[in-house]
C-alpha cells in the first residue's frame, strides 16, 4: 500500500531521510533504514573534506531550527567507507554539492560507483558561499549542471531546489528540460538570528537556513506550484512531522517525501509511526496506493 | 531551549578550572549538558555541575573557547541552550560507586549529590583535584586518587575502583572522565560482572540530535547519550578506539 515510485526508482515506503540529518556515517544511515525509512539521502558530499562553519552553527527558534552547518563532510574519497556499510542495507541517494557542472559530474560518477540508487544535486544550500543556492537560482546554470550530470551517469538525477527565489517554477522547468529525473523541494529558508543582549548575530556565518514546522506551508505551496508546471516527479520536504504533513505534500503533487528536523525530537521511529498512520488514513478514506493520492489537491 | 543567563558566582576549582553559577529555571537532571556561547568564542558543550534552580558549569581552560569563558566574571551574560541528552539513571542499582576523572568530576557531582553514594575523584596530581570539598559534603565516602600519589591513593582511578569494589559489594559504577579511563572502567565492569553507566564525549555542533556529527557507531552522543548503559556500550565498535573530526573523518585514539 505504501510503495511509490519516483520515475523508474521504486520505494517500498514513501518517506526518506533528508540530506544532512543522521546520514554522515554508514552506521547511522543503516539505523535510519532499519527505522522504516524507504531510503536515506546522504549528507551533501563535496570533492574535498570540509569542516563546515565554526560553532555556533545551530539553534532552536520558534517554529523550528536555524542552522548554518556549512556542508561539513569527509569528502567523496573517504565517503566510500560509509557507502560500503550503508548500500547493502537499502536504498541510498547520494547528495552532492560542487561549484561547477564538472564538479557535480565527477561526484555523481563516484556516487554511482559506490552504489547510490540516485544522485540528489544540492542546488539549494542557503549558507555556503559559491555553492548551493548561489548556483540554484539561475535557470541556465541549473540546466547546464543537470544535463552535464545526466550525460555522466545512468542512475536517476534529482535536483534539490531552494525556496529563496521568485522563479521557482522556471528553475523546475530548467531541470525538466535538461533531462532531470525529479525535483526535490524545499531546502531551508534563508534566515538569521540576532542575540539582543550581545547585539550580534548568533551564527558564526551570520546567515543560516530555517527548517522545521515553520516552513511546512511554504514547502507545500512550492510543491503545488511545481506540480502545476512539471511532468517529472516531485519529492516534498520541509517541516514534515506526522502523516497529515506528509499527506499535504503528496496531495500537492509529491510522489515521495523527506524528513529532516523532526528526527531530532521524534527520533528515528518517526518513519514507522507515519507509515502506520498513513495506512490507517488511506484505508479510512479509500486510497489504495500513495500514487492514488499524488496531486489530488490540483483537481 | 535557548536562554540568556547572568553569572552570579565564580569559583576557582583549580589553577586551570573555574565554576560559573547562574540562575536558570529549566529542569535538568544529573549528567545532562548545555551548549554555551558568548561573542568571540565557538559555542561548546558543557556538563551541568549543579542541576537545581541555581545551575553551574565547571570549565577547564584547554583552548581558545574555554579560555574565553575564564575571562568572564559576575554580572556577565552567557547564551546557553539545552539542557540536552540523557542523564544518569540513579534508580538502576542500590549500591552505587561514582567515579569522576579530571574535569569529568563536574559532570558526576550532581549525581553524587542526588544519590549520596560512595565516590572516587581521580586526578593527575593534587593540583588537579577539583570539587573534593563538595564531594566530601555529598558522598557517603569519598576517596581520591592521584597518578603521582601527591594526594590520596597513589595510582589511577580504575586501580582504586578495583580495590573499593573488592571491599564493598557495589552493583553499578557511574563515571565520567577521559575516554581511556572509561574504557578501562568498562573492561573492569565486564570482568567483575558489574553494571555501569558512562558519560561519553564527541565533537558536537547542534547538540540536539540532528546533525549527526557526534555519533559513536549509530548512537548520537548528544541525544541518545551522553550517558550510555553497559549494554549500549557493549555494542559500540568505536568506543575507546576511534572518533570523528569536524569533517566526519575517522581519527584513531591509538
Ligand atoms: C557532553 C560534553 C560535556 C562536556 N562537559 C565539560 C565540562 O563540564 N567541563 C569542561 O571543562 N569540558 C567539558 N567538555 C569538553 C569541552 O566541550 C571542551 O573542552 C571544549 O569544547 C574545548 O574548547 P576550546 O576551544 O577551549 O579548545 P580547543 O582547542 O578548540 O579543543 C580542544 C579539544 O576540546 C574538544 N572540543 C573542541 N570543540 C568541541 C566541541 N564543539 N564539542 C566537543 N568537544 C570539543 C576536542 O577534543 C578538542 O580536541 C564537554 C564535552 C562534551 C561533549
Ligand atoms: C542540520 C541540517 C543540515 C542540513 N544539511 C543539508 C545538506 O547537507 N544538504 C541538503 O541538501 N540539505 C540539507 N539540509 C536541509 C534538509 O535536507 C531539508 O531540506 C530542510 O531541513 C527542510 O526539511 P525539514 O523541515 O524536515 O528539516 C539540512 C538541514 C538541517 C536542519
Ligand atoms: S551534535 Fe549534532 S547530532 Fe549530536
Amino acid at each position: 500500500m505504501l510503495e511509490t515510485c519516483i520515475g523508474k526508482l521504486k520505494l517500498e515506503k514513501p518517506g526518506m531521510v533528508a540530506s544532512g540529518i543522521m546520514d554522515e556515517t554508514g552506521a547511522s544511515m543503516v539505523r535510519m533504514l532499519e527505522s522504516g525509512a524507504g531510503a536515506v539521502v546522504t549528507k551533501s558530499i563535496g570533492l574535498e573534506p570540509n569542516a563546515g562553519h565554526a560553532n555556533p552553527t545551530f539553534t532552536e527558534v520558534k517554529g523550528g531550527f536555524v542552522n548554518a552547518m556549512g556542508l561539513p563532510n569527509p569528502g567523496i574519497k573517504m565517503f566510500k567507507e560509509e557507502m560500503n556499510i550503508a548500500v547493502p542495507k537499502g536504498k541510498i541517494i547520494g547528495s552532492i554539492y560542487g561549484a561547477s557542472a564538472d564538479d557535480f559530474s565527477k561526484l555523481a560518477i563516484t556516487m554511482e560507483e559506490y552504489g547510490a540508487s540516485a544522485v540528489e544535486l544540492n542546488l539549494s544550500c542557503p549558507h555556503a558561499k559559491g555553492y548551493g543556492m548561489e548556483l540554484g537560482t539561475d535557470p541556465k546554470l541549473v540546466g547546464s549542471i543537470v544535463s552535464a550530470v545526466k550525460s555522466a551517469v545512468k542512475i536517476p538525477v534529482w535536483a534539490k531546489l531552494t525556496p529563496n527565489t521568485h522563479i521557482l517554477t522556471d528553475i523546475g522547468v530548467a531541470v525538466q528540460d535538461a533531462g532531470g529525473d525529479a525535483v526535490v523541494a524545499i531546502n531551508t529558508l534563508k534566515a538569521m538570528v540576532i542575540s539582543p543582549e550581545f547585539a550580534k548575530p548568533f551564527l558564526s556565518n551570520k546567515f543560516g537556513g530555517l527548517s522545521g514546522p515553520g516552513i511546512k506551508s511554504v514547502g507545500v505551496r512550492a510543491v503545488y506550484d511545481l506540480g502545476s508546471v512539471l511532468d517529472i516527479p516531485i519529492i516534498g520536504v520541509g517541516g514534515i512531522a506526522d502523516w497529515r504533513d506528509a499527506a499535504q505534500y503528496i496531495m500537492a503533487g509529491a510522489s515521495a517525501f523527506q524528513i529532516g528536523s523532526a528526527i531530532a525530537n521524534k527520533g528515528p521511529t518517526i518513519f514507522d509511526t507515519i507509515n502506520k498512520d498513513m495506512i490507517k488514513f488511506m484505508r479510512d478514506f479509500g486510497y489504495s496506493s500513495i500514487l492514488d493520492m499524488v496531486g489530488v489537491a490540483h483537481e | 531551549m535557548s536562554d540568556f543567563v547572568k553569572i552570579i558566582g565564580v569559583n576557582e576549582e583549580a589553577y586551570d578550572t573555574k565554576t560559573f553559577e547562574f540562575q536558570w529555571d529549566e529542569k535538568a537532571i544529573p549528567g545532562q549538558f548545555i551548549m554555551v556561547w558568548v561573542p568571540g568564542m565557538e559555542e561548546i558543550p558543557m556538563s551541568l555541575s549543579k542541576t537545581g534552580r541555581i545551575k553551574s558549569i565547571t570549565v577547564k581552560a584547554i583552548g581558545a573557547s574555554t579560555r574565553k569563558l575564564h575571562e568572564l566574571t559576575i554580572g556577565d551574560s552567557l547564551r546557553i541552550r539545552g539542557p540536552y541528552g540523557k542523564g544518569f539513571d540513579l534508580t538502576k542499582g542500590k549500591k552505587i560507586l561514582i567515579i569522576g576523572g579530571g574535569v569529568g568530576t563536574a559532570s558526576v557531582m550532581p549525581a553524587i549529590k542526588e544519590s549520596g553514594a560512595d565516590a572516587i575523584i581521580g586526578a593527575r596530581t593534587n593540583k588537579d583535584v577539583i570539587m573534593d570539598d563538595l564531594g566530601h559534603k555529598y558522598a557517603k565516602n569519598l576517596w581520591i586518587s592521584t597518578d603521582d600519589g601527591s594526594m590520596g591513593f597513589h595510582g589511577n582511578a580504575v586501580q582504586l575502583m578495583r580495590e573499593k569494589v573488592a571491599e564493598n559489594n557495589y552493583e553499578i559504577i557511574i563515571a565520567c572522565g577521559p575516554e581511556i579511563m572509561l574504557y578501562y572502567i568498562y573492561q573492569a565492569c565486564v570482568e567483575l560482572n558489574l553494571d555501569c553507566q558512562l558519560s561519553l564525549e564527541r565533537h558536537m555542533k547542534c547538540g540536539a540530535g540532528i546533525c549527526g556529527c557526534c555519533v559513536i557507531d549509530d548512537q548520537r552522543v548528544c541525544k541518545d547519550g551522553p550517558v550510555f548503559t553497559k549494554e549500549q556500550i557493549s555494542k559500540m565498535k568505536d568506543f575507546g578506539v576511534q572518533k570523528r573530526d569536524e569533517c566526519g573523518r575517522i581519527l584513531k585514539f591509538r
